[in-house]
């Protein structure tokens, strides 16, 4: 497999302008006859529907939600960076691309980063003006706020409820397109597999998951927004629907799979209470700003915070990190976190907490002050909880979150299957092997709003599709498969039903492919999830029939999906021998516990490619090459 | 804790369905309601009989896909609390507990707990946006919005388009959810232009779905988990007779007819 | 199968231009309609109370007030004529509030065909909940009302000119009082939740006014029962006689 990046040459700062200048355009008549399949309708699937759309192309846009408002990008609480410099405080598009390229532990394409750098003083005008409420100053002006990893203001938001102010907007420009009868909406509708006709993508084959139907689309391109796989953890702080299908149907049709093993696990959430727990509840990040994060100096002690005197207490991060203190990337937060815990001087049931405390904010700016910025997030966290952050510290604990690995794609955001896109968290493109707080929001509406809908053209104005239909054989063949997947799981009549398949292997991914890995881990997991993988399959018990509502069979299916992807990401894991970002391998740490990469060895993109059913997968490498940047050992002290 | 749960099955839209009476043991405290039946469900597969289908995601009160009738209150009896969110604690050990879906014509069931919801989508696409074409949005700080405004327009848009409004209006009337709307975008300067026309069409829309009158009981705003006001629905108000009353401008020609 | 179609079929939202007509067939306008004759007939109340008050004025007073209905507006208008155009406005602003009011109530009863094992109330009162029986029951009562002080047909003495004679002629029954009594009170109800939807419904909600329009509701309507159940209450004990 060829993995062509198709970087424009020329100066960084102008390689997108021209670029976008230069690619193919589809006359306005065309565009009418080209049908585009959007999968997803979060921040970037909405975005990227609603604005073809505009462009005058017949969409189809797919999500198995009731409705497309209700994506996963609506639960992000924080914020959205742009390089606006409102603040004065020296924010540029190259400190903001510095800052996501330092922040991914230079594990990503320089051209990629610096274009959504670019983009995104573009999304904050787009936004504004179709209404998104963010948060105002007296005088009118937009308000920022830091977020963790940089040392400018620039991130903006409304409230604790970003990701749904900016999902509503998109949402309500695609349903602007779906009234206008340019968008069709298909809600309860899961994409469960490709279909490729000719080596391009031209249909997805799907199931209604009201009737259990399956059916299918044909188009001249399919573009994925179906976010990302972080519940292969079973516990994590993505939304119960949030699966790895659609990308997964696509990786086996011969779409690249880049970095699987670049999980991110976010520092700041609410621990767990038990085992019934069905998903982890985030806090934001941006809690950071004002709280300070600290567990006992003495192992086990188990009296009440307020009891501890200041000092008793290790304000860890602020010590190990002077200068970022408490706003150190999620990454390095989350491991100094396990690592306290690990010590023994966790807080909380079984010691998996340490306090985030606002004691020392509410004594400078007031309750008021405090309760304006995070009410929200304190309620919820009361709610969770029954306690208050007011009165008593919050306790926090890592959870996963967001993965930075996906589907590899082109400059055009173009997977390795002509006429297949990624956009936003689907894709692998932009964060590296960690992602900054307040950038997911960032990349899902530049693909979907300003690079997607450009790039898309370039491939239909060059490319002879011929008409293919729903009637075309491989729709039929690929359907047909569909169906047989879906009478396995129910045919396998077992005793164990996929929740219980889901918690095991998540427990397992969560073990030994998380936070930290090592080789001996990841190779005695790989062997336990073959062993589980094929106990589902014998031993799955789904019940009810395939043409009805069935939620445990729309679980099985996505279930069955991440056992594969699990063993990828374990191997991809285990091959990659250095520490980064996220991916932290105990066999290679510096003296100070910090990652330490291996930029001679591994200073590529890891595309792993599909080579068949109990076949291993083949790597590729797209060598990551910085004209600008240079990688240099992460300091955030 | 022990519950016993009388739970509303129906197959799907055509079914009559009806309450069936479970009892779940080994529930805790601490377990979200939605892990509570999550509890039952896997007992229910265990046993073989079909899990109870209720709609949820997020599960952080957000995405608004959960949300039934617990004990006649909509999202349970805790105030700004979504179902997913509500704990089981809220609950005495022992307590009978009767969950029902949202009831309403323009909600039909689809089954046991979950309804279609598509109407809010459909009053949305025909009128709930601001038309900025992507690409078209000048600076953002070319337009200073007052703070007061901002916060306000943000109070309206916090709504989650959950469904309990309607579910707890004794009318099944959607006005708190299409008031939240209207008002959202009419507080801004960037929603002037299509203030008019999109109050008028989003009111036509949810009347073409059926869904009933508003008679001011004030019960959506009790129930709304993100206590969005009934003042916004008198917005609304203000904001359609202003519409209908204004006369479409036009200019006077020199021989006195019409441009 | 080609794309599959939606779970629902779809109503295509269009975009409504603002019309009278629509104005009219939508449920907002009808509520609007309702709410105008309600305050028209609101402005009745009070003022038919303060022209009733006048019966602790003694005979001459009161039926000087009657007369003057009749005689207002001369010499320019003809004897009865303005009585009658405000007849006339209230009867159609009753037709109109009652088929508001009934379309509004079918649209409800419409939209929910199964109703719950039970709902709970929280926020709605007394006075919202029995606002459709509660007209249904002023209606019936304004009836038997008319035929009772303005017609005199089911007056026991009846003397056309003589209103002060036959109010209390009839009131002296104390079933008679009682059910006006009774009436009165379903109209301090009705005017209660009537007042304060009509600030919602009419969008008076603006600052400084929001904060109070549940109150200023409230008190309108106490001080209104009181005032028309003072009249019989003086007819039983003899005040007014």
């Amino acid at each position: 497999m060829e993995l062509r990046s198709k970087a424009p040459a020329g100066p960084l700062a102008d390689k997108w302008e021209r670029y976008r200048s230069d690619i193919r355009l589809v006359s306005p008549t065309n565009k009418l006859k080209h049908h585009i399949i959007v999968v997803g309708s979060g921040l970037a699937g909405a975005s990227a529907a609603a604005s073809l759309a505009e462009l005058g192309y017949t969409v189809s846009c797919f999500c198995f939600q009731d409705s497309p408002r209700r994506a996963h990008s609506i639960a992000a609480q924080g914020g959205i960076n742009a390089a606006k410099n409102y603040q004065n405080d020296g924010d540029s598009v190259f400190r903001l691309f510095y800052d996501t390229i330092k922040g991914g532990d230079f594990r990503s394409r320089e051209v990629n980063v610096y274009r959504l750098a670019e983009t995104s003083l573009r999304i904050i005008d787009q936004c504004t003006a179709q209404g998104v409420p963010f948060a105002r100053e007296y005088g009118g002006l937009l308000a920022n706020r830091s977020f963790g990893g940089v040392q400018v203001a620039r991130t903006f938001y409304a409230r604790g409820q970003t990701g749904q102010q900016l999902l509503l907007g998109a949402y309500q420009a695609l349903e602007r397109q779906v009234g206008a009868g340019k968008v069709r909406m298909y809600p309860r509708t899961e994409m469960l597999d490709l279909v490729v006709v000719d080596g391009r993508a031209r249909g997805i084959v799907v199931r209604d998951l009201v009737s259990g139907a399956v059916g299918s689309s044909a188009g001249d391109a399919v573009v994925l927004a179906t976010g990302g796989y972080s519940n292969v953890y079973y516990l994590s702080t993505n939304a119960k629907g949030c699966n790895v299908t659609a990308i997964w149907r696509a990786h086996r049709r011969g779409a690249a799979f880049a970095n699987p093993c670049f999980t991110q696990i976010h520092p700041t959430c609410i621990p767990q209470t038990g085992h019934h727990q069905s998903k982890l509840t985030l806090m934001s990040e941006s809690l950071r700003n004002d709280g300070r994060i600290w567990v006992p100096k003495r192992k086990g002690d188990a009296r009440p915070p307020r009891e501890i005197q200041e000092s008793e207490r290790d304000y860890f991060l602020e010590r190990l990190y002077p200068s970022y203190g408490n706003l150190v990337p999620r990454d390095v937060a989350s491991r100094r976190v396990k690592e306290v815990c690990d010590e023994g001087r966790g807080v909380g049931p079984g010691g998996y907490g340490v306090y985030l405390d606002f004691a020392d904010a509410i004594a400078r700016l007031g309750r008021h002050v405090i309760a304006e910025r995070y009410g929200n997030l304190f309620e919820m966290y009361e709610r969770i909880t029954a306690e208050n952050p007011f009165d008593v510290p919050m306790r926090i604990y890592p959870a996963p979150h967001y993965t930075m690995g996906g589907l590899w794609v082109d400059y055009n955001l173009m997977t390795t299957i002509d006429g297949l896109y990624a956009i936003g968290e689907a894709n692998f493109s932009d964060h590296g092997a960690n992602r900054l707080g307040a950038s997911a929001l960032m990349q899902g509406l530049a693909d979907g709003y300003f690079i997607l809908p450009y790039t898309i053209g370039d491939y239909l104005a060059q490319v002879k599709l011929g008409q293919v239909g729903t009637d075309h054989t491989a729709f039929r063949q690929v359907e047909r498969e569909v169906s047989e997947r879906v009478e396995r799981l129910l045919a396998a009549r077992g005793r164990t039903t996929p929740d219980a398949f889901h918690r095991e292997l998540g427990r397992l991914m969560w073990d030994k492919c998380g936070m930290s890995r090592n080789a001996q881990g990841l190779k005695e997991t790989l062997q336990k999830i073959a062993a589980l993988g094929e106990r589902f399959a014998r031993d799955v018990y789904v019940g009810g029939k395939g043409e009805e509502f069935n939620q445990t069979l729309e679980h099985a299916g996505r279930v069955a999906d991440f056992f594969e992807l699990a063993e990828l990401m374990c191997r991809d894991a285990l091959h990659r021998e250095e520490s980064c970002g996220s991916h932290f391998r105990e066999e290679f740490q510096t003296p100070e516990g910090e990652a330490k990469r291996d930029d001679a060895r591994f200073g590529y993109v890891a595309a792993w490619e599909y080579a068949g059913a109990g076949k291993a997968p083949v790597l590729n490498k797209e060598p990551l090459e910085f004209e600008v940047v240079h990688p240099a050992q992460r300091s955030y002290v | 804790m022990r519950l016993t749960l009388h739970v509303w099955r129906q197959s799907g839209p055509r079914d009559a369905g009806r309450f069936v009476r479970y009892d779940v043991t080994d529930v805790s405290p601490d377990m979200s309601f939605l892990e509570m039946l999550d509890v039952l469900n896997q007992q229910l597969l265990g046993r073989q009989e079909e899990p109870i289908a209720f709609d949820h995601d997020c599960r952080e009160g957000i995405c608004g896909a959960c949300g039934m009738v617990i004990n006649g209150r909509p999202h349970g009896p805790q105030h700004a609390t979504t179902t997913c969110q509500l704990h089981m604690r809220t609950f005495p050990d022992g307590a009978a507990l009767w969950l029902e879906p949202w009831r309403a014509r323009a909600f039909p069931v689809v089954k046991d707990l979950v309804v279609d919801r598509s109407a809010f989508d459909r009053v949305i696409a025909a009128g709930g946006f601001i038309t900025a074409r992507t690409g078209s949005a000048p600076e953002a700080n070319s337009t200073l919005v007052p703070k007061r405004d901002a916060d306000l327009a943000m109070d309206a848009a916090a709504c989650i388009g959950c469904g309990a409004c309607v579910a707890a209006c004794p009318n099944a009337s959607a006005m708190l959810f299409v008031a939240a709307k209207v008002s959202h975008l009419g507080l801004l300067p960037q929603g002037q232009p299509e203030r008019a026309t999109r109050v008028v069409s989003m009111v036509a829309q949810m009347d073409a779905e059926g869904f009933g009158a508003c008679t001011n009981h004030g019960e959506c705003m009790a129930a709304c988990p993100k206590e969005i006001s009934i003042d916004f629905i008198a917005r609304l108000n203000r904001d359609y007779l202003k519409a209908v009353a204004r006369p479409k401008p036009q200019a006077v020609k020199a021989n006195g007819g019409d441009v | 199968m080609t794309p599959p179609t939606p779970p629902t079929a779809p109503t295509s939202p269009t975009v409504a231009t603002p019309t009278r007509s629509g104005f009219v067939r939508s449920l907002v306008g009808k509520k609007v309609i309702m709410a105008v004759t309600g305050v028209i007939l609101f402005l009745f109340v009070v003022g038919h109370l303060a022209g009733n008050l006048k019966v602790f004025e003694g005979p001459a007073d009161f039926n000087a007030y009657a007369e003057g209905l009749r005689t207002v507006g001369a010499p320019f208008l003809a004897r009865g004529q303005l009585l009658w155009a405000v007849r006339a406005v209230l009867l159609v602003s009753v037709l109109l509030h009652i088929w508001a009011a009934i379309a509004v109530t079918r649209a409800s009863w419409a939209a929910r065909p199964i109703g719950y094992h039970a709902l709970t109330r929280t926020e709605t009162t007394y006075a919202a909940r029995t606002m459709r029986w509660g007209g249904v029951i002023i209606f019936l009562y304004v009836i038997y009302h008319l035929l009772d002080l303005t017609f005199g047909a089911v007056n026991p003495s009846f003397v056309p000119g003589d209103v002060y004679h036959n109010l209390v002629a009839s009131f002296e029954r104390w079933p008679v009082s009682a059910v006006y009594i009774a009436a009165v009170i379903v109209v301090g109800l009705h005017i209660d939740h009537g007042l304060w939807s009509a600030f919602q419904t009419l969008g008076l909600n603006r600052p400084p006014t929001f904060r109070w329009r549940r109150g200023i509701a409230a008190a309108i309507a106490v001080l209104i029962t009181a005032g028309y159940v003072a009249i019989p209450v003086a007819v039983l004990t003899g005040t007014v006689r």
